[in-house]
């Protein structure tokens, strides 16, 4: 018995100073500050992870419009297959790409039905046409996006956007970011949350920012007659036939606009452009914000590009000279100027922005264009005042909440009430610790999780004593009382706990966000909780014995 | 030694009746709040879902002095938010909620893309504030922004994770017990939610992704609760085989009563603590609870117990109607139950 409790005292002072350590102390090279008052309270913040809600920040959800993706995808395959037909000498009559919904398919049309199959082998050796499936019926072959293409595709694009999201944010020097996957994954949501933040709008605006940049050569007569330009989509439409082939396109045209404007919008024009584009975005090697006036509202974008991207705009711009030149950004052509002579690797995307509004573009041209545009799901920003006052009235809730469980537990059970007290705050503790050391954050709901910990707590040592009173008023010694007290009760406790921690692993890894939260502390506390109210209450009554030579009387219960 | 209850001899079971009628009516009164809300056009909803689950913005505006509700409103109108609900924080004096509903379509179309929806929304409020002058002082503290989409996902998940935990907890309990116990306690779980969402709906309380948290932990107690009592007859059953099973359930109930009590009677002055001093962010939580931990309680006693007891016995009458159709089904069956589930 003697040995026994040495044994369980040793146990229970280690796992007490560690966790006590962990909690209150520095997790640095220890100082003598660290053990002033003021150093460990100091140690306390550093130590809990705060989550956005309790701490002040901004929260974002968003979503990568895959669909898009997958669409430009098909379009382009679109254009490759039409230029493929061509170089083999194929009579096409027509190549669509098609987007019915969750379905992408290029459809091809040739003008004779029996070179159909031939025509798809020779096209399929040209283009990259894996994850596609093919079908021939009479004059048409159709290729058809798979699913698991569609999956695997989306999946890229989602990653890639997540790459480029991060980069745009350490770009912007936020701190401590978190930047994750969010939901399940065909869900293609992003979660980045930036603690401190309190305005996020300008970072929003950086992180939606596609910058699709391309540069395209405008259908139109050569200078010195003017660019071409139509008053309207249907005329530019009309132009062309009435249907817009696979490789032009009809593009709108807003002059010298600047992007942040909301309000009054010059007159729009139209233009039809060949597609695909002689040089876009990833042939970018720099973009910085220049202004040749001075003026503070004249501000252009100058980019400069890749070797290799600078060697095919030279080999073009040289064969086409007055030729009229757009630059596209995100589907818009900001300017057109006519080709003077050759240029190799530079450009000037022009627009009378900001100073402000052409360094961001310029960063988010840097970081390289989104595949996908982007949607905000979900905008969440907490000011840290908000935040601070929900930690007051929260820790001052707990611990009315706590001082009034200890006043009746030390009143009705006396003595042992004391001792459940005891088992009570090293569970707080113990908690906490674990809490640290699994590196999770304690948000409101964690703090929820964290007060059904505590109730189960006080439930477990209430379960025992009441047995151990009941075993007491049937004549039994208070050795064996206690001894069955705890036994008996130890099912029940074990039966309530597993239940609760089966069900809290489902919302832990099947949930998000607050639920998750809630999870985990509530798992934390429970673990700690079958030490405390077991082990360490049982170690105190086992001290008392002790003390008495085995021959104690009567209990304080 | 203060002791609350001695030797008590409560025949919970017989008043089953009382306590099934009164729980069917609680649960009835929810429903039929939520079905008139629902039907009556023009009214509210069922529920009172917040931002969380239903999509919008609610912007938190805290001032130097607090303009009234009248001049916050006409200074959103003179900047085109119109359909502004403001909410004084009732336990901060300098404290406004300005909620905005989702504007446009719930599919976020092509041309009016959701973020940008929020985002004037909070824009055209940062600047309607601007105008109140100075002395008002206002200054944004916090935002929330849901687009619809998120919110339905949010809520669809909290719904589908709360029922596998439900799951979970039957399966566990049903290999621990018996699966009738498993299915008396989920019973009893559901009721205890379907009551306090019908507070919720009768009172229109909000319901925020802390309720969930809430909810989920009053699941938590009410399922602790009923294990308690069905571990105190699983013993029972093993040390008296010659009781009846309604005895013995009455006989356990009464021995755990104490338990139950100081137990629950501790969380719930915990509760009560969050409720007056928790302030606003935990209100909805905080009263979540406070209903939760009455009914989670009541509910292991007067629903989960007599539920699993009819069922116990409609199972070994029906098992034992064949060889000896006179038997006493309850006596018999208790004696058959407790070598079942002797398994502890």
């Amino acid at each position: 018995m003697r040995k026994d409790l040495t044994q369980r005292v040793v146990i229970i002072a280690i796992i007490t100073v560690i966790a006590i350590y962990v909690v209150f102390g520095p997790h640095h090279r220890p100082t003598w500050r660290d053990f002033t008052l003021a150093g460990i309270r100091q140690n306390l913040a550093e130590n809990i992870h705060l989550g956005l809600d309790l701490r002040g920040g901004s929260h974002l959800v968003m979503q990568v419009k895959t669909e898009e993706y997958l669409k430009r995808l098909t379009e382009n395959t679109a254009i490759g297959v039409q230029n493929a037909a061509k170089d083999a000498g194929i009579g096409v009559r027509q190549v669509r790409p098609e987007v019915n919904g969750d379905d992408y398919r290029v459809v091809l049309e040739l003008e004779d039905a029996s070179k159909a199959s031939d025509a798809r082998s020779q096209i399929e050796r040209k283009v990259d046409l894996n994850g596609w499936t093919a079908s021939v019926s009479g004059n048409t072959v159709t290729w058809t996006l798979t699913a698991a293409a569609k999956r695997t595709l989306s999946d890229q694009a989602v990653e890639q956007a997540l790459r480029i999201i991060e980069s745009r944010i350490n770009l912007l020097g936020v701190t401590e970011p978190t930047l994750q996957r969010h939901g399940a994954p065909e869900s293609h949501q992003i979660l980045l949350q930036m603690p401190g933040v309190q305005d996020p709008e300008r970072i929003k605006a950086i992180l939606v920012g596609e910058s699709r940049l391309e540069l395209m050569h405008v259908i139109s007569p050569p200078n010195p007659s003017p660019v071409q330009t139509y008053a309207t989509k249907e005329e530019a439409i009309q132009a062309l036939g009435g249907t817009v082939p696979s490789n032009r396109q009809v593009l709108p045209y807003t002059e010298r606009e600047e992007p942040t404007a909301t309000g009054e919008k010059r007159a729009q024009r139209w233009v039809i452009v060949e597609t695909p584009a002689i040089i876009d975005g990833s042939e970018l090697r720099n973009a910085e914000a220049v202004s040749r006036t001075g003026r503070s509202d004249d501000y252009q974008v100058a980019f400069t590009l890749k070797p290799s991207g600078a060697e095919k705009f030279a080999r073009w711009t040289g064969a086409n000279i007055n030729q009229y030149l757009a630059v596209v950004l995100n589907g818009e052509v900001k300017s057109i100027a006519y080709i003077k002579s050759q240029i190799s690797d530079a450009g000037e995307i022009s627009g009378r922005f900001t100073k402000q509004s052409a360094e961001d573009l310029a960063l988010t041209l840097r970081s390289g264009a989104l595949p996908a545009p982007l949607v905000y799901l979900e905008e969440r920003t907490v000011g840290p005042s908000l935040g601070a006052d929900s930690i007051r009235a929260g820790i001052t809730a707990s611990v009315i909440g706590l001082l009034l469980v200890v006043l009746v537990m030390i009143v009705y059970y006396r003595g042992s009430g004391v001792n459940a007290v005891v088992a009570l705050l090293l569970n707080i503790v113990l908690t906490m610790a674990a809490l640290i050391l699994f590196g999770a954050t304690l948000t409101l709901p964690g703090i929820a999780g964290i007060i059904l910990g505590i109730g189960m707590a006080v439930d477990s040592n209430v379960l025992i004593f009441e047995r151990i009173r009941e075993e007491l008023r049937t004549g039994k010694t208070v050795a064996s009382a206690i001894e069955q007290g705890f036994a008996r009760a130890f099912v029940t406790i074990i039966d309530t706990h597993v239940t609760t921690i089966v069900s809290s692993l489902f919302l832990f890894v099947f949930g998000t966000g607050p639920i998750r939260g809630f999870a985990v502390t509530l798992i934390l506390g429970l673990a700690a909780n079958l030490f405390t109210a077991v082990y360490v209450s049982r170690t105190i009554f086992i001290w008392l014995l002790n003390r008495s030579g085995g021959r104690l009387q009567t209990l304080s219960i | 030694m203060i002791q609350l209850f001695k030797d008590v001899n409560i025949d919970w079971l017989g008043k089953r009746r009382i306590f099934i009628t009164a729980s069917v009516v609680l649960m009835l009164a929810g429903l039929i709040s939520a079905i008139a809300r629902q039907a009556v056009p023009g009214g509210t909803d069922a529920f009172n879902l917040g931002v969380d689950f239903k999509g919008g913005s609610v912007i938190t505006v805290k001032f130097k002095q607090r303009p009234s509700a009248e001049v916050i409103r006409a200074a959103l109108d003179r900047a085109g938010v119109h359909e502004a609900v403001i909410q004084p924080v009732t336990d901060k004096q300098d404290e406004v909620l300005i909620k905005l509903p989702q504007m446009g379509s719930a599919g976020g179309s092509e041309a009016t893309p959701e973020h940008a929806q929020v985002d004037i929304g909070r824009v055209r409020v940062a600047e309607a504030l601007k105008t109140l002058g100075p002395e008002a002082g206002p200054e944004i503290v916090g935002t929330e922004a849901v687009g619809p989409i998120a919110g339905r996902a949010l809520r669809n998940q909290a719904v589908a994770v709360t029922l596998l935990a439900l799951v979970g907890i039957l399966v566990y309990i049903a290999m621990r017990f018996e699966w009738t116990y498993g299915a008396a306690a989920v019973i009893a779980v559901f009721h205890d939610v379907l009551v306090t969402l019908g507070f919720f709906s009768i009172f229109q309380w909000e319901i925020s992704l802390t309720v969930i948290a809430a909810l989920l932990t009053l699941v938590g107690f009410s399922v602790n609760d009923t294990i308690v009592v069905f571990d105190r007859i699983r013993e029972n059953l093993r040390l008296h085989r010659r009781e009846s099973l309604y005895k013995i359930t009455n006989d356990s109930i009464n021995q755990t009563l104490s338990r139950t009590v100081i137990t629950s009677g501790l969380v719930f002055l915990s509760v009560l603590a969050l409720v007056l001093f928790g302030g606003e962010v935990l209100r909805g939580f905080s009263l979540a609870l406070f209903i939760g931990i009455i009914v989670g309680t009541y509910s292991s006693i007067a629903v989960a117990s007599p539920i699993m007891v009819w069922w116990q016995q409609r199972l070994e009458a029906h098992r034992s109607s064949a060889p000896e159709s006179d038997a006493r089904p309850q006596t018999a069956g208790a004696a058959r139950h407790s070598r079942s589930i002797g398994r502890s």
